[in-house]
């Protein structure tokens, strides 16, 4: 009893303590404020990219693409277990405005919007056509045209709050899109002295998917304009497969079963002119397909929980000499009780049941104090930004719309507990110390 | 005196001390046999090793050498556990510097031993008979309106006074005192003498180590520590 007494009262009465809580306050707040924003971005991160991509993809990283890619999607109907498909030609090509002399390259998606809508949230991203994503590519302003959608940031300016200056109704802007067309065998299809294949769109809507790459330098096409933009020979071909899977099938699994049934269709079609080039086609769920533009930023939080190892460390260390000054300063207290009875066990219980107060508290704290800020953080950019022009990220470069304060309980319950088991660790030592601290010598020294 | 039962007894004890390069033998084969009910003071010239000589009495120290005899058993012999409750319950130390704990207030104080020999179960269920006896304590001190105060607002005589509360809290055999007046003024260290008198003409064994004759003959038998033996 005399142990929970004197632990309430070390942890009330002390200033040196005070400090102590403070100072692992400090560290749990940082280390709750930058893991929530850290993990909320590549959280949201990973979340766009799959939204993006769909659950799994049969694709290709060459130009040329797959061909026999419609007896696939039969198969994938028949199989039971796919939500939806959608072929995808992916190509490169250069963008230009004559109304406005830009000239541009950029990365252009051939999509069945109907499809890919099903597929991924394609739909969801668009702004004029959102409740209609199947006429993404008819222009408001001209039905009969042939439209095209743009990636967000390849042409709309965001202001500083990261918001963009729609209008209400797609503006009536022509562009024409010019690319290297290439044969099955990989070979240009133009021959002489034009090579490119180039062809006439109107814009019809844009697209926002959150990613800056995709934003950036994106444009999506009908896939059968896509096809004979890019590619020429008999056999119709695809870049890419995205595919949604059924609402109890797991990412993973799905992924296995997909692959399954690449396996079989490429033995199927076995003899089939230009099967070699089902070789190059892979199948990955939407991480691993991803994977380049996820992997960074996983790399940073990594670094990131390493750089916390280090804060960790320092806590201990503050703990430690907290301790340590604190055990000193209470020497006569532990000859006092040891007069009186108390055991070694007991003045290491009272001393690590202090360091556990001190951690506790402080942890407390500091989560507190980061939620607070974190419910906040928002505003508190807001208000910087507006009275001394300052900006956590330029909204207008980065695509960032809110900073992410979603504050996890299982991230906040790993960090708490990391924070009392450093104070214990801090404590253990002087903690040990003064339970082998003889009465006599304690009780001696302050007799001088 | 000497015919009623011997409580505790030290033969032949032997202590050392290192200072710096130098070991010095404080105790070389003190003898005392403490009685029932006995009042004995230990005197001595400063350093002759009475308050060390008083630690291993009480267990708070071990002899290099000798044996403490305690209810026929050896206590450098009984293990660490044996030995804390041997302090917590059999004994009771009061010092020159009262030794206070200035985060409890003077009844924390006083309930300290009681609260240290219980366990919260135990605490809660005898808290208010510990409570009850700690106030009586401090009534017979004197400190009955004291109670809440912490050690730093109590004057010198007030605090020794808790601090023999606290040393007869859980009615121990033996009290010990070390220089209990060596810190307080003439009138203030008569009122601790009387105390400890009243005490021990009510049964109390107390073996007080004192450099002051005068006080040292309000003990029924003076003992003196010369060349690290007791005469």
């Amino acid at each position: 009893m005399y142990k929970l007494t004197l632990i309430i009262r070390y942890l009330l009465k002390r200033r040196i303590t005070h400090f102590a809580i403070a100072a692992v306050a400090l560290c749990v707040f940082i280390v709750v404020v930058v893991m929530t924003v850290m993990s909320g971005l590549v959280g949201e991160f990973k979340q766009k990219n799959h939204e993006f991509v769909g659950d799994c993809v049969v694709g290709t990283e060459s130009l040329v693409g797959f061909p026999y890619y419609e007896q696939f999607l039969s198969d994938l109907y028949e199989s039971g277990f796919v939500a939806s498909v959608s072929p995808v030609v992916k190509n490169y090509a250069l963008l230009s405005l004559t109304q406005y002399d830009v000239k541009q390259g950029v990365e252009i998606l051939g999509i069945d919007p109907a499809l890919h809508s099903r597929t991924t949230n394609f739909g969801q991203t668009l702004h004029f056509r959102v409740a209609q994503p199947e006429k993404a590519f008819v222009p408001m302003y001209d039905p009969n045209a042939i439209g095209c959608v743009w990636g967000i940031d390849v042409i709309l300016p965001r202001n500083a709050k990261g918001q963009y200056a729609y209008g209400d109704r797609p503006a009536q802007i022509s562009l024409t899109l010019t690319c290297f067309p290439l044969t099955a065998k990989g070979a240009l299809a133009g021959v002489g002295a034009n090579p490119v294949s180039t062809q006439n769109f109107s814009y019809s809507d844009y697209s926002h998917t959150g990613i800056a790459r995709v934003d950036g330098y994106t444009v999506y096409i009908p896939l059968e304009q896509a096809q004979s933009l890019c590619m020429s020979g008999v056999e119709k071909r695809v870049t890419a497969i995205h595919i949604r899977f059924g609402p109890d099938v797991g990412v993973d699994e799905g992924t296995r079963r997909v692959g399954e049934l690449w396996s079989r269709f490429k033995q199927r079609m076995a003899g089939q002119p230009n099967v070699g080039l089902l070789d190059t086609v892979s199948v990955q769920d939407w991480m691993r397909y991803r994977r380049a533009v996820i992997a960074p930023m996983e790399k940073e939080q990594v670094l990131l929980s390493l750089m916390f190892v280090l804060v960790g460390i320092t806590t201990v260390f503050i703990v430690f000499v907290v301790f340590h000054m604190i055990i000193t300063n209470k020497r006569k207290d532990i000859g006092i009780l040891k007069s009186v009875g108390a055991s070694n066990v007991g003045v290491l219980t009272l001393f690590a049941g202090f360091a556990f107060g001190v951690g506790l508290i402080g942890s407390c704290a500091g989560t507190l104090g980061g939620w607070l800020f974190l419910a906040r953080i928002n505003r508190i950019e807001q208000w910087l930004y507006e009275h001394f022009g300052w900006q956590l990220w330029d909204r207008t470069i980065y695509a960032i719309g809110e900073i992410p304060n979603r504050v996890e309980p299982e991230v906040v319950a790993v960090i708490m507990a990391s924070a009392i088991a450093s104070c214990l660790v801090g404590a253990l030592v002087p903690s040990y110390l003064a339970a082998r601290l003889r009465p006599v010598e304690t009780l001696q020294s302050l007799r001088t | 005196m000497s015919q009623l039962p011997v409580s505790l007894k030290a033969e032949n004890v032997h202590k050392s001390y290192r200072m710096g390069a130098t070991r010095v033998n404080v105790l070389k084969g003190a003898d005392l046999a403490v009685h029932e009910g006995e009042f004995i003071a230990i005197v001595g010239a400063s350093g002759s090793g009475k308050s060390t000589f008083l630690h291993v009495l009480g267990g708070l120290d071990r002899p290099d050498k000798g044996v403490i005899h305690y209810n026929g058993r050896d206590l450098n012999r009984v293990r660490a556990r044996e030995l804390n409750r041997f302090r917590n319950d059999q004994v009771g130390f009061v010092f020159q510097f009262y030794h206070l704990l200035d985060e409890l207030t003077v009844l924390e104080n006083v309930m300290l031993p009681a609260m240290i020999s219980r366990s919260i179960a135990g605490w809660l269920a005898s808290r208010r008979t510990v409570r009850q006896r700690a106030e009586s304590l401090l009534e017979q001190m004197g400190l009955k309106e004291r109670v809440k105060h912490k050690p730093y607002q109590l004057s010198g005589g007030e605090r020794q006074r808790v601090a023999i509360g606290r040393a007869l809290m859980n009615q121990p055999r033996l009290l010990l005192a070390d220089e209990p007046t060596g810190n307080l003024d003439s009138a203030t260290g008569n009122g601790i003498l009387n105390i400890l008198d009243t005490l021990n003409k009510a049964g109390q064994t107390i073996v007080m180590v004192t450099h002051d004759e005068r006080i040292a003959r309000k003990a029924q038998r003076i003992v003196t520590l010369v060349d690290g033996r007791a005469r």
